[in-house]
């Protein structure tokens, strides 16, 4: 499974987005995505992909590579635990 | 003393989609109550309702946008749209602290829950949907008008069952009258027909079966009376203080001169008599109008038989001798029983019999009941020059709101 092409067709359909308009380096900051936003998207990547991102690492998404990243570590079982939020003022895919 | 006038109306109802045609509607004496649509009633004893017919939310709202709209905030939205425009304001930026936004709903997201709880306890979902929170809380219409609408002023949501919309316009009134805003978008909006409402309101044994003829199922204040329908829409209106109103060269439809509210503190199902009346008189007392001076009361008027014997006692003791002269009709035969939203939707019906001077009937009405004995305006709307209306709520839980419209002179 391409990972990548998925992350991007959700975030694409959850944001009611042209596919064209979204690539691996687009932030969230530039789709317009805001933190609620994110919540929603990584919602739909957790039914998607049948598995729970932890809160640490759903604060550490704020670009589309952040979240194709996070999701395949996390799908590959490896530790996540120095995935932390550092960056503040940008939005992420946590309301908290 | 400032005073508060109506400047715009926007209704989304079983009747009527804006607020003129709802007002047609019923003045032809037209029921929207039909089998349910939104789904298959087939399990339910009652499998009927007053739903907005054939509506489509993308025909309102882009896809973005409904994602965080329940029916209830959907409903809201679109008649706040139309209060807006029929009341051609433009607001200035430094204006909006002074604009603010009261709606009432007495179940909030009740779509979004029935759906939810259903995925979760049914289908065994492990997870909810991030938005349903945003999508359920009461105020998620009160919010989505004030940024829709850029009302940063005084901003609230009431939950008084059916009286919700009664007490949001009474609040408002009093946010204008004394000094907080000077314009309010007031009402109540109401998406209760859910598979699961419907089965908890068949368990209180007051709904109308009237599966045979769906739209005669709603019969207040005839003998052969079988309870109420639900129904659901959303009614705003544009309160504003009137030297403001002035100002713009505004359309003033009526003045809002009176509200009354209180409690019976008696029983959480059954109404008082004492309750209500002493709603009705606080409102004829604020705007220091005689009871004889009312000409029409749209009434609560839910076809249940306590409600419609107590209504009328209500009426006959605190107007007396005036009570027989009265025109009081219930709209509810029509639009249904929309709860939160009703008393609104009833106040755009009553400040309609000011503007045009003719009463929409009690539709259905077959019977004549000896405990009911007022002129009920039965079928037939009435013309007739309307100076003093009264628009009355009374809730389950004993909450009583009660609104005194005017001719503006």
């Amino acid at each position: 499974m391409d990972v990548s092409q998925k992350v991007i067709e959700i975030i694409a359909r959850e944001q009611h987005l042209d596919l064209s308009k979204i690539t691996v380096d687009s932030t969230f900051a530039e789709l317009g995505i805001d933190s609620l936003d994110g919540v929603n998207i990584l919602f739909a990547l957790e039914e998607e992909f049948k598995l729970d991102i932890p809160d640490t690492v759903a604060q550490n998404m704020r670009s589309v590579r952040q979240v194709i990243d996070s999701l395949t570590r996390v799908l590959e079982g490896k530790d996540v635990s120095d995935l932390v939020a550092m960056a503040k003022g940008e939005p992420s895919a946590s309301v908290s | 003393m400032r005073r508060v006038v109506i400047t715009g109306i926007g209704v989304f109802a079983s009747t009527g989609k804006n607020a003129e045609s709802f007002f047609a509607t019923l003045i032809q004496g037209k029921s929207a109550i039909r089998r349910i649509q939104q789904f298959d009633p087939s399990q339910l004893s009652v499998q009927i309702a007053a739903e907005i017919p054939g509506y489509e939310p993308l025909d309102y709202f882009p896809a973005k946008r409904l994602d965080l709209l329940d029916r209830f905030s959907q409903f809201a939205l679109i008649a706040s749209k139309e209060a807006m425009e029929s009341s051609g304001i433009q607001l200035r930026d430094e204006e909006r602290p002074r604009f603010g936004v009261v709606t009432g709903t007495g179940m909030g997201g009740a779509t979004t829950f029935d759906s939810g709880y259903y995925n979760l306890y049914a289908k065994q979902v492990t997870r909810m949907h991030p938005f349903t929170i945003p999508k359920i809380m009461h105020n998620a219409a009160t919010s989505q008008i004030c940024m829709e609408f850029g009302a940063q002023g005084p901003a609230l949501t009431t939950a008084t069952a059916c009286s919700s919309a009664g007490h949001a316009m009474g609040e408002a009134f009093h946010i204008i009258k004394y000094g907080m805003a000077d314009m309010m978008l007031t009402g109540g909006s109401e998406s209760p027909i859910t598979f699961g409402m419907i089965r908890s309101w068949e368990s209180v044994r007051v709904l109308a079966v009237g599966n045979g003829d769906p739209s005669r199922a709603c019969r207040p204040f005839s003998l052969d009376r079988e309870g109420f329908v639900m129904g659901e829409g959303a009614a705003m209106l544009l309160f504003e203080e009137l030297e403001h109103a002035k100002q713009r060269g505004a359309k003033i439809y009526a003045e809002i001169a009176g509200f009354g509210m209180s409690s019976d503190a008696s029983h959480i199902t059954q109404p008082s008599i004492d309750g209500p009346a002493r709603a009705v008189r606080m409102a004829l007392a604020e705007a220091g109008v005689n009871p004889d001076e009312v000409d029409y009361i749209n009434a609560h008027g839910t076809a249940t038989r306590v409600n419609d014997i107590t209504e009328t006692r209500v009426i006959k003791e605190v107007f007396g001798n005036h009570a027989p002269k009265l025109a009081v009709s219930s709209t509810k035969s029509m639009h249904g029983h929309a709860m939160g939203a009703t008393g609104a939707i009833e106040m755009a019906a009553t400040v309609q019999t000011i503007v045009r001077g003719v009463i929409p009937p009690t539709a259905n009405y077959t019977q004549p009941d000896p405990e009911c004995d007022l002129d009920y305006v039965p079928n037939e709307a009435r013309e007739k020059p309307v100076r003093v209306a009264v628009s009355n709520s009374f809730a389950f839980g004993g909450l009583n709101a009660v609104l005194l419209v005017r001719r503006f002179e």
